[in-house]
C-alpha cells in the first residue's frame, strides 16, 4: 500500500462583488480538478464565490521574515507617495 | 473546549530567556501575530501542535455521534440540516489540521497519532446520542460550549490558527441555534416528548461542564500557553461564563438543570454550581468513556476504508501527469 500523501494547495476565492481571487486557506488533494472540488466543497458552503483559484503550495516562493528590513523599509521615508503630503490651499477647491 | 490537558511547557521568567525569546515575548505582548516563518520558541511550536491537532481531531471524531442520526432525523429538512452540520464539522477539522500543517507536521501523520491513540480528542464525543433530542443537546451545549472556548481564540497569538478560529466561529452559530431550535420543539411538544429533552440535558449537562477541562488555576502549563496567548481565559472563567448563559436558556425551555446546587450569586454576578465528577472525566480520558472504543473503532475503519480511493486518485493524477508530459515532448 502506498503511503503517498495528498500535495498541498492554497486556494484563492473570488467573493461576490467583484474583487480579487483572495486567500482563504489551503487543502490537499491528488490533482488540480480535485483540489477545485474540494475547494467548493471546504470553501464555499454559504456561497463565499464565484470563483476558484488552486496552485500547488510547493510553487509558491514566499519573502522570508529576515528580509523585511530590506524589502519593506525605503517605502517608510517616503511620506510624499500619499496625497496627504501636499498642503493645497482651501481656495483651489477640491483635488 | 475542544481541546482538554494540553500539555504546555514550564513557564520561563523574563531572566530565563534568551534575547531571541524576549523578542518573541515582546511581539506577543503588543498582539503581534506570529507567522509558519517567524522564529518561535519550540515549545510554542510543540505546544501549539498538541492544541490544534487535539482541536482538530475533536471536529472529525464530533462527526460521528450526530452522524449517528442523520439516516432518522425526524424530518426531511431536519436530515438536510444534520447533514450540513456534519459536513461543517469535517471542514472545521480541515481549517485545523491546515494551521497546524504550518508548523511543520503533516495532516497524515495527525491522523496516524490520533488512531493509533497517541493523541486525544474531547471527551465529550464519547458520550452516545441515544435519542433525537440528543442531537438538540449537543448542538445546544456542546457547540454553546466549544463557541465559548473558540471566540476569544480568534484573537491568539498564531496567525493560522486565528483565522481557522475566526473562520469557524462564523459557521458555529448556526450549529447552536439549530440545537437549540430542536430543544424548543421538543420542549414545546407532548408530555412525552418534553420528558426527552429533559432526559438529554440531563445526560448532556455535566458532560459539557467538563468540555472546559479541570480547574487550572494551579497549573504551570495553562500559565506558560497563556503567556504565549495560545489560550486566553482560564478554564474557571469560561465555564462560568457557559452556566451563566446556558442557565436562562434552559429556563426558557422549561427544562431543570439537573444540580441541585444551582443557585444565582448575587455578590459575583453569576451562578453557584456542582463541579461535574473529575473522576469521571479522567476514565473518559483515559479511554474507559461509553463509547471511546466504538469512535475509535469508526475513525480507524473509515480510514482504512478509504484507502483505495485515496490511491486510486493518487494513481489516476500519476497517469494524467505522465500523459501531459508525453504529450508535450511529441509537440516539440
Amino acid at each position: 500500500m502506498s503511503k503517498k500523501e495528498w500535495p498541498l494547495w492554497e486556494v484563492f476565492i473570488r467573493g461576490q462583488h467583484g474583487l480579487n481571487h483572495r486567500h482563504v486557506g489551503s487543502l490537499h488533494a491528488p490533482d488540480a480538478e480535485m483540489a477545485i472540488n474540494h475547494a467548493r466543497d471546504v470553501y464555499t458552503r454559504r456561497r463565499e464565490g464565484v470563483s476558484i483559484w488552486v496552485v500547488p503550495s510547493r510553487d509558491i516562493t514566499a519573502s522570508s521574515p529576515s528580509e523585511k528590513g530590506p524589502l519593506f523599509d525605503p517605502a517608510e521615508s517616503k511620506t510624499y507617495r500619499h496625497p496627504t503630503f501636499f498642503d493645497i490651499p482651501d481656495e483651489v477647491g477640491k483635488m | 473546549m475542544y481541546a482538554q490537558l494540553v500539555k504546555s511547557e514550564g513557564l520561563k521568567s523574563r531572566e530565563e530567556m534568551s534575547p531571541q525569546e524576549q523578542a518573541f515575548q515582546d511581539r506577543v505582548d503588543n498582539g503581534e501575530k506570529i507567522e509558519p516563518k517567524d522564529w518561535m520558541p519550540e515549545g510554542y511550536r510543540k505546544t501549539l501542535v498538541r492544541q490544534i491537532g487535539q482541536h482538530a481531531h475533536s471536529e472529525i471524531v464530533g462527526q460521528l455521534p450526530e452522524g449517528n442520526w442523520i439516516t432518522r432525523a425526524p424530518t426531511l429538512e431536519r436530515k438536510a440540516i444534520l447533514l450540513a452540520k456534519v459536513q461543517d464539522e469535517a471542514g472545521h477539522g480541515l481549517y485545523l489540521y491546515s494551521a497546524a500543517e504550518t508548523l511543520g507536521v503533516s495532516r497524515d501523520e495527525l491522523l496516524d497519532k490520533l488512531h493509533s491513540g497517541k493523541m486525544k480528542y474531547s471527551s465529550i464525543f464519547n458520550y452516545p446520542t441515544l435519542n433525537w433530542a440528543d442531537i438538540g443537546a449537543v448542538g445546544w451545549l456542546v457547540d454553546g460550549a466549544a463557541i465559548m472556548n473558540q471566540v476569544p481564540l480568534q484573537r491568539t497569538s498564531y496567525g493560522p490558527y486565528s483565522r481557522a478560529m475566526i473562520r469557524i466561529c462564523k459557521e458555529e452559530s448556526f450549529h447552536q441555534r439549530q440545537g437549540y431550535a430542536i430543544m424548543m420543539k421538543m420542549a414545546q411538544g407532548t408530555p412525552e416528548q418534553k420528558d426527552m429533552a429533559q432526559d438529554a440535558l440531563n445526560r448532556f449537562w455535566f458532560p459539557s461542564l467538563m468540555m472546559f477541562g479541570p480547574s487550572d488555576k494551579d497549573s504551570v502549563h495553562s500559565a506558560q500557553s497563556m503567556a504565549w496567548k495560545i489560550k486566553i481565559n482560564t478554564n474557571d472563567e469560561l465555564r462560568q461564563k457557559f452556566v451563566n448563559e446556558t442557565v436562562p436558556q434552559a429556563k426558557y425551555l422549561g427544562l431543570t438543570v439537573p444540580d441541585e446546587k444551582l443557585e444565582w450569586n448575587e455578590e459575583k454576578q453569576g451562578y453557584d454550581f456542582s463541579e461535574p465528577d473529575w473522576s469521571e472525566f479522567f476514565e473518559v480520558i483515559k479511554g474507559n468513556g461509553p463509547c471511546n472504543r466504538e469512535r475509535m473503532d469508526a475513525r480507524v475503519k473509515a480510514w482504512e476504508d478509504g484507502e483505495w480511493f485515496r490511491d486510486g486518485l493518487n494513481a489516476y493524477a500519476d497517469k494524467a501527469a505522465n500523459r501531459r508530459k508525453a504529450a508535450s515532448v511529441a509537440a516539440e
